[in-house]
């Protein structure tokens, strides 16, 4: 029996033997790491906005840097976590091995990719120090003021740029191994589900980043040569900015929340011992999401000044888009009914996602339609909105597939009573610090102001008091992570009794994954 | 994964006689920019544009001699441009 | 006076070394051996030091999904371009005026051709014509300098007459002609920057040509070289109507 992957020789020894791996489980957990220490950044930039936000006339900082750090904030957790996010270190570490593949197609490119997303991460920070310091403009660099303001705009969108191309090339590996490194008589109809939802995201990341890229390219060029793109006074019209903008940061909300679908589908069978209800709708509507998903981008827009035939058509293709994801929530319920069901972590975290991601999505209707979107748009129904479907839903999802696949990634268990408590103190402070908002939304409370009407005093207290419950379960989620690298029991190759190909080596995976290429001769989900 | 290479060449001939009409085109899209029936010489430039670029595609990039599953791919990038382009005209169009 | 003495071990060892890289092919060593009980040949064949053998089609794909995010790149600036010429017609008319239908046609032409010598390279290598191949590689870099080069006299005669983007002269004119030069120095500034790149990598293939590592037994490397340039000379086939021949 090979070592584990961990123990590996490899060209180059120690830490370059991870900066220059080209194995996928230790590239995977490359952006694991980077990716978990920018989201806690970015967690700590949003406790400290929570603060500042506590109570009516509060002053802790000046309003420049209020705007500098929920623009950080957003820019940290959109680009630099929650889009890499689950596919470049769940996806990378589990895909390849649900294949039965030694490996994605093109792993110096995936290597390149972490260099590229790296380096983009960096040069961004950068730019918190250097010229005019931090951006302001929020993470959407929104023309006019991208390119008036006298922060260090460029430095921050070419770091983006690069992250772009990062999650572009990982794309395309991801899609060319998922179509030519199968293992023998492992067809498309037996794919497990969570490989299905990489290769509709692979889709998305492939075909959407371009377009922020040249978005991106093009406010730094407005900004250096001011050809007049966007601007008005010279013929330029702003709104295209926000098209090109949101033509790729929609779907890019399909990058983030896809794969999360596609954990909690694997998830479900496995803890429920049944089979999943409906594959085949389930494999579809991951593609369905992904070819929606770029019909949408103008329910961002609708207090733009676009037209209103245009208006009209976007509000209506965003009611399309709810359909699959519909058929996913329902196919989830089915597939636990008369199930024998064992509440383990993975699959608290699964219900969680469940729950938390329905209310999002409900509200995300409320925004879709037109009318009662020109009431809430640019107030906090919007900040809770997201959050519910990014946090609740992506990162929920995250953390679930963080649970279940942590024995095979580590080869230990992590602490049971630990997750699950972490879970209850979590999933309190999330519902304590993002419920409210719905509520100072609906009232009118905007969104993106430093200070507020005392007015609005009630609902944003009870928020930041939820924001501290939020870190305390997080902070208990990841000592219990951390810890159990070292302390935990250690995990059997198949500790849940799951039926896709990973659970079929040892945890951890040797070097070239299996021993024997794997011949597959029934489906993901059959437990008999 | 061995592959064995596929192993078709295309031939000087063929090659030379696709670079003869992209060039004969060429002339032939000028010819109609001169004959200025504005929108009408858009349109037909266009679609002289969209011939060169599928003979480029078919025999200097090989589409042709490819399986039909590069030829069906290709459709997806021109649909999402298409989309992209389509809808934000139902902006533009109607302001 | 043996013809050979020494470890045979060690000569096969140099041999190997020497061995063609392509994961196809293989070599095959005679060990010959004599001692008193007489002559022995043994042959053994033996793998190049082993690497993962090439998924040619599959190399393929990756390059034909790369080239999709370069149409989708472009396509954002076509999509730019579409907005503005819609609201500005007669303004671009007036504004292309300004272009040299000679530089474009020109240039079109060249492209056009360094596309047919690319192909023609492939072709040449699959038949193992080595060095048809690499001067094919050669012409194709030159044509696409003549392309830059061209350029670079476009641009400056338009940077001389006060076009060039923010200008005090351009900033007179009517907002589509602003807007005009805005698109053409963007679009075929990129459009630049990508002949560029693709004659740095045909470069670099003609190099790795020359030290048989593209040969015609492994000659992905260049067919995917092949068809970033093709898709070069497309964006091209498409900015041509677009900036010139809509006076």
């Amino acid at each position: 029996m090979e070592a584990s992957f961990y123990a590996a020789k490899g060209r180059y020894p120690g830490i370059l033997g991870w900066i220059f791996a080209t194995d996928h489980k230790r590239i995977g957990l490359l952006y694991l790491m980077s990716t978990l220490s920018f989201f806690f950044i970015g967690v700590l930039l949003g406790l400290t906005l929570r603060l500042e936000l506590m109570r009516s006339g509060m002053h802790l900082y000046s309003a420049q840097t209020y705007n500098a750090i929920f623009t950080l904030h957003g820019v940290i957790m959109i680009f630099f976590f929650i889009i890499p996010g689950i596919p470049a270190s769940l996806g990378n570490f589990i895909m390849p091995l649900q294949l039965g593949a030694p490996d994605v197609a093109f792993p110096k490119i995936n290597i390149l990719s972490w260099w590229l997303f790296m380096t983009g991460a960096l040069l961004a920070i950068t730019s918190l120090f250097t010229g005019g310091g931090a951006p302001d403009t929020g993470w959407t660099f929104y023309i006019p003021y991208s390119v008036r303001t006298g922060t260090n705009i460029s430095l921050a969108v070419f770091g983006v740029f690069l992250i772009g191309l990062s999650s572009t090339l990982t794309g395309m590996n991801f899609l060319t191994t998922i179509h030519r490194l199968r293992a023998p008589g492992m067809t498309w109809k037996r794919l497990p589900l969570f490989t299905w939802a990489i290769y509709a995201t692979g889709w998305v990341q492939l075909l959407a980043t371009p377009v922020l890229a040249i978005t991106l390219l093009l406010i730094i060029i407005e900004r250096f040569m001011g050809v007049g793109f966007f601007d008005p006074a010279k013929g330029g019209d702003p709104i295209l900015f926000q098209h090109m903008f949101w033509i790729y940061s929609h779907p890019a909300v399909y990058i983030m929340i896809i794969p999360a679908m596609g954990v909690i589908s694997d998830i479900i069978p496995v803890f429920a011992r049944k089979t999943i209800f409906g594959y085949a709708a389930i494999a579809v509507s991951s593609l369905a999401i992904a070819f929606f998903g770029y019909l949408v981008w103008g329910h961002h827009m609708f207090t733009s000044g676009m037209s209103d035939t245009a208006r009209i058509i976007f509000s209506l293709l965003t009611f399309l888009v709810a359909v699959p994801s519909g058929v996913k929530v329902f196919n989830w319920v089915a597939s636990m009914y008369r199930g024998s069901i064992k509440v383990d972590a993975p699959f608290l975290y699964a219900l969680g996602f469940i729950f938390l991601f329905s209310i999002g999505g409900l509200t995300g209707l409320a925004q879709g339609a037109l009318s009662t979107d020109l009431h809430i748009h640019g107030t906090y129904f919007i900040v809770g909105h997201f959050h519910y479907v990014i946090f609740g839903g992506a990162v929920f999802g995250m953390f679930a597939g963080l649970h279940y696949w942590y024995p095979k990634m580590f080869g230990r268990m992590y602490e049971e009573h630990l997750a699950k408590l972490a879970f209850v103190v979590l999933f309190i402070g999330f519902n304590v610090l993002y419920f409210p908002m719905f509520i100072s939304g609906y009232l009118g409370m905007p969104r993106r102001y430093y200070d507020y009407l005392p007015e609005f005093n009630g609902p944003n207290l009870v928020s930041t008091i939820g924001s501290w419950i939020l870190a305390m379960g997080l902070f208990i989620l990841f000592y219990n992570l951390f810890h159990s690298l070292i302390a935990g029991k250690k995990a059997s190759s198949n500790p849940w009794g799951g039926a896709t190909l990973e659970w079929q080596t040892t945890s951890p995976p040797p070097h070239e994954n299996f021993d024997k290429t794997p011949e597959v001769t029934k489906g993901p989900y059959t437990y008999h | 994964m061995e592959q064995k290479q596929a192993l078709h060449i295309v031939g000087t001939k063929t090659f030379v006689v696709v670079w003869a009409i992209l060039i004969f085109l060429t002339a032939l899209t000028i010819e109609v920019a001169e004959l200025q029936l504005a929108k009408l010489s858009m349109i037909a430039n266009l679609l002289i544009a969209s011939a060169k670029a599928i003979l480029v595609l078919w025999f200097f990039m090989h589409l042709k001699y490819e399986s039909t599953f590069f030829k069906l791919l290709l459709l997806i990038p021109i649909g999402t441009i298409t989309i992209i382009i389509g809808l934000t005209f139902s902006d533009i169009w109607y302001r | 006076m043996p013809l050979w003495q020494g470890n045979p071990l060690e000569l096969l060892h140099t041999r190997l070394n020497r061995c063609p890289t392509s994961s196809s092919s293989k070599c095959i060593y005679y060990i010959i051996s004599i001692s008193d009980s007489g002559l022995t040949i043994t042959m053994t064949e033996i793998s190049p030091t082993p690497h993962k053998s090439i998924d040619y089609t599959g190399a393929k794909l990756g390059m034909w999904l790369f080239l999709f995010t370069e149409i989708i790149l472009f396509g954002g600036m076509f999509l730019g371009y579409s907005e503005y010429r819609q609201v500005n017609t007669s303004d671009f008319h007036d504004a292309a005026k300004e272009m040299s239908l000679f530089f474009g046609a020109l240039n079109t032409i060249i492209l056009l051709t360094s596309s047919l010598t690319m192909a023609l390279s492939i072709s040449a290598i699959k038949q193992g014509a080595k060095v048809r191949s690499m001067l094919l590689q050669a012409t194709t870099i030159i044509l696409g300098a003549a392309f830059l080069g061209n350029k670079f006299i476009e641009w400056r005669e338009h940077i001389l007459h006060g076009f060039y983007p923010d200008s005090p002269e351009l900033l007179t004119m009517s907002h589509g002609k602003i807007l005009y030069f805005g698109l053409y120095y963007v679009m075929t500034g990129i459009h630049g920057l990508h002949v560029l790149i693709g004659m740095g990598v045909i470069c670099f293939m003609f190099v790795l040509t020359q030290l048989n590592k593209v040969s015609s037994t492994d000659y992905i490397k260049l067919e995917n070289t092949g068809l970033f340039w093709h898709l070069v000379d497309i964006i091209w086939i498409y900015l041509f109507p677009l900036f010139y021949l809509i006076k």
